[in-house]
């Protein structure tokens, strides 16, 4: 791949994308405008998130890829196949030896450390999109701090059902300022999200927009003191495998009877936990 | 003992493998050469060309071949190529009165300077089929004429004469450039034409289409609509002057609109304006409308409430390549979202129906 610069983008791009991740770390939680380029895989399909993982990467850099929980996903494969062959980066399933892991709709179950950096893909990154669809009016209500309009649709989850009635894209507050799409995670791993040592980049590459979360930011879910933020999951349940019953699970339909089971969504975190309980086995 | 899916590796290299060979097609079939598709799908081509903002045909028509003919994921392939190549500067403005004219119409005037040119157009023809096309054949020579056209003023400067149609302010110095910089609203005019240049022209029509039938309703005549080879050239400063390194086929739309004077401008014709790589007349007098819909607030208009006028709902929306990659994207797994809302709905359900959750 002699034809394409390290890391596929030239360094007048990757200097750009490098100007607006230091300003969106600056201001946790600000959207930041970027020139977002033309990728060779869709809009919509990671290319914010490879841009930032692109403009991160150097040459001793280890990669983990991950898509709903897992390595091996399809998308998880194609991004990962990508960077091995124009940055020839190493790169790893174990979260805890990678320095760089782009992800999309999950955090690691394992803790991350500090010095490692997590790039969420994100498809919109406007917490208010969807309850004021114009970017000029969304970008002044942010600039007012005027997050009432989401406060009252919370309000008025729990009035017609009782809770928040919102599963994953649960909207945060960062620092007590700006209000944050985590990307499509699941609220349960909301929590992750704050005091993280770790560096949390978020790229969303059609709506040009990069925002961050430094090293031990506070970051909040947005709740009311009488229902309070609960994260959830599959209740009651452990997985089939490796019998986690602390992280995220996937439902499998096992059978045309109507047959499930629950397994771990981070297929490193259960793989790695079901090895090392057949080595006590053995 | 369930095992999870694991092969998204495997499954990738073959599905791509597939692919490669039903894009062959029949082996028995000579393959498509990539200068047949230039020559004799030119307005495919063009199309690759204007909406993956490149104008090379010979990649475009390589694009639409490996394409298998997918309009929309040839410009992708052209767009991906594009954003590798390094920018050197803008050329100079073009001039297009001086194009060599291959079709030039005009529904204001029956006869301007210059004169009509039908030039190579689907327009009268019978939309029948022609199964002699089945059989390989070349067309008799057309009839050919001496070429009378030196440079083609535009029409619309004769109504600029008179002061009846709104001049054209300059353009700045600097040229914006939306892939340089990501698109902020409110938009400039350059900018909302160079969106709407790369924009999909499926989108534009119906848009254009939606003015015509009243939603931001402002009748355009075609004041001209001129397809022609146009020089590129630009000033390098190393030799201090301006070199011609190009010259491109272009389709030019201007239109003629109504504008009923505000309290500081009498009332007075407005111009819409299209401006295509290659030969894309549907997608040129669209560009027109639709940037004369766009040009409302500016004007003064009391109207604006039509989706054509609404510039950020135009311009986010125009892209094919952003749309369908985000169209597109559902297909990826979502199930980690999906287990989340699943576990929601019971929940709720639950909450709703106590009785038959038990």
């Amino acid at each position: 791949m002699t034809q394409y610069n390290f890391a596929y983008l030239d360094e007048a791009t990757k200097r750009m994308l490098r100007r607006a991740i230091l300003k969106a770390v600056a201001i946790p939680g600000y959207q930041v405008p970027f020139s977002s380029r033309e990728m060779p895989m869709p809009y919509g399909w990671g290319t914010g998130g490879v841009q930032v993982t692109a403009a991160c990467l150097v040459p001793e850099d280890t990669l983990k890829v991950i898509d709903q929980g897992a390595d091996d996903t399809t998308n998880a494969v194609s991004i990962r196949k990508f960077f091995a062959r124009v940055a020839g980066i190493a790169t790893t399933e174990a979260t805890a030896r990678a320095s760089v892991i782009q992800t999309r709709h999950r955090i690691p179950e394992t803790p991350l450390a500090a010095g490692q950096i997590l790039v969420f893909q994100v498809p919109i990154p406007e917490p208010l999109r969807f309850l004021e669809p114009r970017e000029t009016e969304t970008r002044t209500m942010h600039a007012l701090e005027d997050y009432g309009l989401m406060q009252v649709r919370l309000y008025e989850d729990i009035a017609r059902h009782g809770e928040i009635a919102r599963a994953y894209a649960y909207p945060v507050r960062v620092e007590g300022r700006y209000v944050m799409d985590p990307s499509p995670i699941p609220k349960f791993d909301n929590p992750k999200l704050h005091m993280s040592p770790a560096l949390q980049l978020f790229g969303a590459g059609r709506e040009c927009r990069i925002y961050a979360l430094p090293p031990f930011t506070r970051v909040e879910s947005l709740d009311f003191d009488d229902y309070p933020f609960t994260p959830s999951k599959a209740a009651g349940q452990a997985c089939a495998i490796c019998g986690a019953a602390d992280s995220y699970l996937d439902e499998v339909i096992t059978d045309d009877a109507g047959g499930r089971m629950f397994v771990c969504s981070d297929t490193e975190y259960c793989s790695s936990r079901a090895a090392s309980q057949q080595g006590d086995a053995a | 003992m369930y095992v999870a899916v694991k092969g998204g590796e495997r499954a990738i290299e073959n599905a791509h493998g597939w692919l490669a060979e039903a894009r062959r097609g029949d082996a028995t079939v000579p393959d498509l050469a990539v200068d047949q598709i230039r020559e004799q799908l030119a307005l495919a081509v063009d199309r690759v060309m204007a909406e993956g903002s490149l104008y090379d045909p010979d990649l475009a028509a390589l694009a639409l071949k490996q394409a298998r003919g997918d309009v929309v994921e040839a410009v992708f392939l052209i767009r991906a190529f594009r954003t590798t190549l390094p920018r050197f500067g803008a050329s100079a403005p073009l001039d297009t009165g001086a194009a060599q004219i291959i079709r030039r119409i005009s529904a204001t005037y029956k006869d301007a300077p210059g004169g009509q040119v039908l030039g190579p157009t689907f327009d009268y023809t019978h939309r029948l089929l022609d199964f002699g096309l089945a059989e390989s054949a070349t067309p008799a020579p057309a009839p050919e004429a001496p070429s009378s056209l030196g440079a083609v003023p535009h029409i619309l400067s004769h109504l600029g004469e008179e002061g009846l149609i709104q001049p054209e302010r300059e353009g700045g110095a600097e040229v914006p450039d939306l892939t340089r910089a990501p698109l902020e609203f409110p938009a400039s005019r350059p900018l909302r034409l160079q969106a709407l240049a790369r924009g999909d022209e499926g989108f534009l029509l119906s848009l254009a289409y939606s003015t015509q039938r009243g939603y931001g309703r402002n009748h355009a005549f075609i004041g001209e609509l001129r397809i022609g080879h146009v020089r590129v050239s630009a000033y390098l400063p190393e030799l201090g002057f301006e070199i011609d390194f190009a010259e491109i086929l272009l389709t030019e739309c201007e239109t003629v609109n109504q504008f009923q004077g505000s309290k500081s401008e009498p009332a007075q014709f407005t111009r819409g304006y299209g401006l295509v790589f290659g030969q894309s007349e549907r997608k040129a007098i669209s560009m027109a409308l639709v940037d004369r819909a766009l040009r409302t607030r500016e004007l003064g208009e009391d109207t604006g409430s039509a989706p054509a006028q609404d510039e950020e709902f135009v311009l986010s929306h125009c892209d094919n390549i952003q749309s369908s990659g985000f169209l597109e994207h559902i297909k990826l797994p979502h199930y980690v979202d999906f287990q989340a809302e699943l576990e929601l709905i019971r929940k709720l359900r639950r909450r709703a129906m106590p009785e038959a959750a038990q």
